[in-house]
C-alpha cells in the first residue's frame, strides 16, 4: 500500500511539471498562451498553494496575505536597484524577509483563533498597505510604486553602457521576460508544488489536518498547537512572499496596491474555487480566476455587440443591456457569482466536482449499487464570502 | 500510604469554586500502581470538574495534584499528557475528518515527537514502525478493519473504541476514563469491559468515572463516593456497596 501511495505522488510530481510546462502549446486553443498571463497562473498558482497550507490545513482563513506579497515585490525591486539584475538574490531576500515579517505577524495574530484571527490579520495587512501608500515612501516610492532607474547602483552588476535604456531582470544572462520568464516561474512552481506535496506526506503536515479537524484533542493529545500553526503560517508567508518576488521578476515593479485587502481575498477564493485543502486544487483555482478575469475583463460594449450581431437588433441590445455589467470591469459580478454557485452547489470546490464525476463513471462502469454520496474531507467554514 | 512510591496520581487538598458554587471541597485522593480506581456520584457532584482539575483543563483554586514526583498543577494539558496521563472523554474527542489510522497515529507522533516538532520532508508512509505501532492498537480493539475508515463514519460506540486506542497508543502512566460506557448499547458495554479489563492485566493505572454499577463492580478495585463536592466514602466495591450513606446520598436509599 505504501509503495503505490509513492508510486502515485510520483506520477502525480511528473503529470504536474508536464501539465505546466506544456501550458504554451494546450492554451493555445483557448487563447492564453501568451507568457503574461502563463506567468500570472504560475505566480498566483504559488500564492495560492502557500496560502493553502495554512488555510487548508490548518482551516486558519488569513485575510493579509496580500501584505507578505507585497513584501516580496518590494525586497526584490530593491534588491535589482541595489545589487544586481540577476533574479536569485532577489527571490532569497523577498522570501527570507516575507517569513520574518509572517513569524512577527503571526506571533500576534495567532493568540486568536477562528474570526478574530482573520480580523487581527486583515487589519495588519491595511497597517502595511497603508505604511507602504503613504508613511514609509522614501522605501516603497508611495503611489507612484517602487521602479527601477538609471541611477540605481546595481554594486554587483558591470556599469551599464552609456545611453543604454533601463535594463531587465535576467537570470545568468537570459532575459526574464516573455517565454523564458514564464519558464523561470514554471520552475519555481514546480518546486514549490513539490515541497507542498512533501508537507501533505509528512507527520508535520497529518499534525496540522488534526488542528483543523480538533484541535482541543491535540492538546489532550500532548502537542502544542501554537507553535505548528505558526510554522505553518511563516511557511504560507513565505509563499506569498516568493510569488511577490517572481511579480517583480516578471515587471520588475512594486505597487502598495499589491498588498490591499481584496488581493488577500483574491487568493482565499481562489483556493476555496478550486478545493480547500486539497493538493491541485488551489492551483486550479488560481488558472480559472486569472483566465477568466483575462476574458472578461477584455470584453465591452463593442465586442458585445459584435458577437450578438446575428440577432434581430431589439434582442441583442437586450441581451448586451443583460450581459454588459458582467464583463470589462464589472467582472468580478461574475466571479461572485460564480464562487457562490461553487460554495453552494460543490462545496469542496472543483475538486469535488472532479471527484464526483470520476465516481460516478467508475459506478457506470461496475454495477450501479447504492447511494455513494462522497462527503467532502474539507468543508469550506462559513463566513468567508 | 504504606509505600509512597507506589502512587501514581496524588491528589492533595484540592479546591474549585464557580462563583458561589463550591464545586470541589477538599479532595485527597491517592492512587496506586496498577489498579483501577472508580470515581461514583450523582449528577453535578464535581467529578467531571475533578477530572478537569487533573489533566489542566481546570486549575483548582487551592490544593495540588502530583503525577508520582511530577506537580501537574498549573501546567498546559499537552504538557501534563506528555507526562502521562490520557484522557478520554464523555462525548468522545476524535479526529473526525481523519481515518482511524491517522487519529491512533496523531497520538503515536506525540509520544515519539513530543509537543513540537517541525519534520515536513519526512514521509510518513515510510515509517513503518509507527504505523505498525498504531495498528497493533487497533487490532486489539478489534478495529484493525476499518483502519482506512473516517473516523466521522462511525457509531457512537466505535467512536469511543478510537478514542481509547488513542489514549492506549500512548501507553500513559495513568488513563482517565470520563464515563466511557455512556450511550453504549448493553453489547457494546461488555465489550468495552472486556477491553479495559485487558488494559488492567498489563498493569495500567486508571481512573474511571461511571454511572453504570455494573461496569464500576466489574472494573474497580477502588471506590471513591463524590457528592456535593466532597468525598463522602471510600473503599472496596464491596464496602461501597454496603455502606448506607452512600445509598442515601446517590440512589436515594435505593439498593445497589
Amino acid at each position: 500500500m505504501n509503495n503505490k501511495t509513492t508510486q502515485k505522488d510520483l506520477f502525480l510530481m511528473l503529470a504536474f511539471a508536464a501539465v505546466i510546462f506544456a501550458m504554451p502549446i494546450w492554451l493555445e486553443p483557448i487563447g492564453a498562451s501568451y507568457p503574461d498571463l502563463m506567468q500570472k497562473f504560475a505566480i498566483f498558482g504559488i500564492f495560492a498553494i502557500g496560502f493553502n497550507i495554512l488555510f487548508g490545513l490548518t482551516g486558519y482563513l488569513s485575510f493579509g496575505h496580500a501584505a507578505f506579497l507585497g513584501i516580496g515585490s518590494y525586497t526584490a525591486v530593491w534588491s535589482f536597484k541595489l545589487l544586481t539584475m540577476n533574479v536569485i538574490p532577489g527571490l532569497i531576500f523577498g522570501t527570507l524577509l516575507a517569513g520574518v515579517f509572517a513569524l512577527a505577524i503571526g506571533f500576534i495574530c495567532l493568540r486568536r483563533s477562528g474570526i478574530y484571527f482573520s480580523i487581527l490579520t486583515l487589519a495588519f495587512a491595511q497597517m502595511s498597505y497603508n505604511l507602504a501608500y503613504s508613511v514609509l515612501t522614501p522605501i516603497t516610492n508611495g503611489e507612484t510604486a517602487l521602479q527601477l532607474t538609471l541611477q540605481d547602483p546595481r554594486i554587483l552588476d558591470d556599469a551599464p553602457l552609456s545611453g543604454a535604456g533601463l535594463p531587465s531582470t535576467e537570470l545568468f544572462g537570459v532575459s526574464m521576460s516573455g517565454l523564458p520568464g514564464f519558464y523561470f516561474c514554471a520552475v519555481v512552481l514546480i518546486i514549490a508544488f513539490y515541497v507542498s506535496l512533501k508537507i501533505f506526506r509528512s507527520p508535520f503536515g497529518l499534525k496540522l489536518a488534526a488542528i483543523k479537524s480538533n484541535q482541543n484533542r491535540m492538546g489532550y493529545t500532548g502537542f502544542n498547537t501554537r507553535p505548528y500553526l505558526l510554522a505553518a503560517f511563516v511557511i504560507s508567508g513565505m509563499y506569498a512572499g516568493l510569488a511577490g518576488t517572481l511579480m517583480a521578476v516578471t515587471d520588475p515593479l512594486a505597487g502598495a496596491e499589491r498588498m490591499q485587502w481584496t488581493a488577500s481575498g483574491e487568493v482565499v477564493l481562489m483556493t476555496i474555487l478550486g478545493g480547500l485543502g486539497t493538493l491541485i486544487g488551489p492551483m486550479i483555482g488560481a488558472g480559472l480566476i486569472k483566465y477568466f478575469e483575462n476574458i472578461f475583463s477584455a470584453f465591452n460594449e463593442n465586442v458585445l455587440h459584435e458577437i450578438f450581431s446575428f440577432l434581430p437588433e431589439i434582442l441583442e441590445n437586450l441581451m448586451v443591456f443583460i450581459i454588459n455589467p458582467f464583463v470589462g470591469k464589472g467582472w468580478h459580478l461574475t466571479l461572485g457569482a460564480l464562487f457562490m454557485v461553487i460554495v453552494i452547489f460543490l462545496p469542496g470546490g472543483i475538486m469535488e466536482g472532479l471527484s464526483r464525476i470520476a465516481k460516478w463513471v467508475r459506478k457506470d462502469r461496475s454495477k450501479p449499487t447504492g447511494d455513494d454520496m462522497g462527503t467532502a474531507k474539507s468543508k469550506p467554514s462559513p463566513g468567508e464570502g | 500510604m504504606e509505600n509512597v512510591s507506589n502512587i501514581v496520581l496524588n491528589v492533595t487538598g484540592v479546591e474549585k469554586t464557580f462563583g458561589g458554587l463550591q464545586a470541589l471541597s477538599n479532595i485527597n485522593l491517592q492512587i496506586e500502581e496498577g489498579k483501577t480506581h472508580a470515581i461514583i456520584g450523582p449528577n453535578g457532584a464535581g467529578k467531571s470538574t475533578l477530572l478537569n482539575v487533573c489533566v489542566g483543563r481546570l486549575a483548582p483554586d487551592s490544593g495540588t495534584v502530583m503525577l508520582g514526583d511530577e506537580t501537574l498543577t498549573g501546567k498546559m494539558p499537552y504538557e501534563i499528557n506528555q507526562l502521562g496521563v490520557a484522557r478520554v472523554f464523555q462525548t468522545p474527542e476524535i479526529f473526525p475528518e481523519l481515518t482511524l489510522m491517522e487519529n491512533v497515529l496523531i497520538p503515536a507522533l506525540a509520544k515519539r515527537d513530543g509537543q513540537f516538532k517541525f519534520n515536513p520532508f519526512k514521509s510518513l508512509l515510510g515509517d513503518k514502525k509507527i504505523h505498525d505501532e498504531a495498528m497493533s492498537v487497533l487490532e486489539d480493539l478489534g478495529l484493525q478493519d476499518q483502519a482506512q475508515r473516517n473516523a466521522a463514519s462511525m457509531s457512537r460506540g466505535d467512536k469511543r473504541r478510537v478514542e481509547l486506542a488513542m489514549c492506549l497508543v500512548q501507553s500513559p502512566k495513568l488513563l482517565l476514563l470520563d464515563e466511557p460506557t455512556a450511550g453504549m448499547s448493553r453489547h457494546d458495554t461488555n465489550q468495552t469491559i472486556e477491553i479495559l479489563q485487558q488494559i488492567k492485566k498489563r498493569g495500567m493505572t486508571k481512573v474511571i468515572i461511571e454511572h453504570d454499577m455494573h461496569v464500576v463492580f466489574s472494573l474497580a478495585d477502588h471506590v471513591s463516593v463524590l457528592a456535593q463536592g466532597a468525598i463522602i466514602a471510600e473503599g472496596t466495591p464491596e464496602e461501597i456497596r454496603g455502606n448506607p450513606k452512600v445509598q442515601e446520598a446517590y440512589l436515594g436509599g435505593a439498593h445497589l
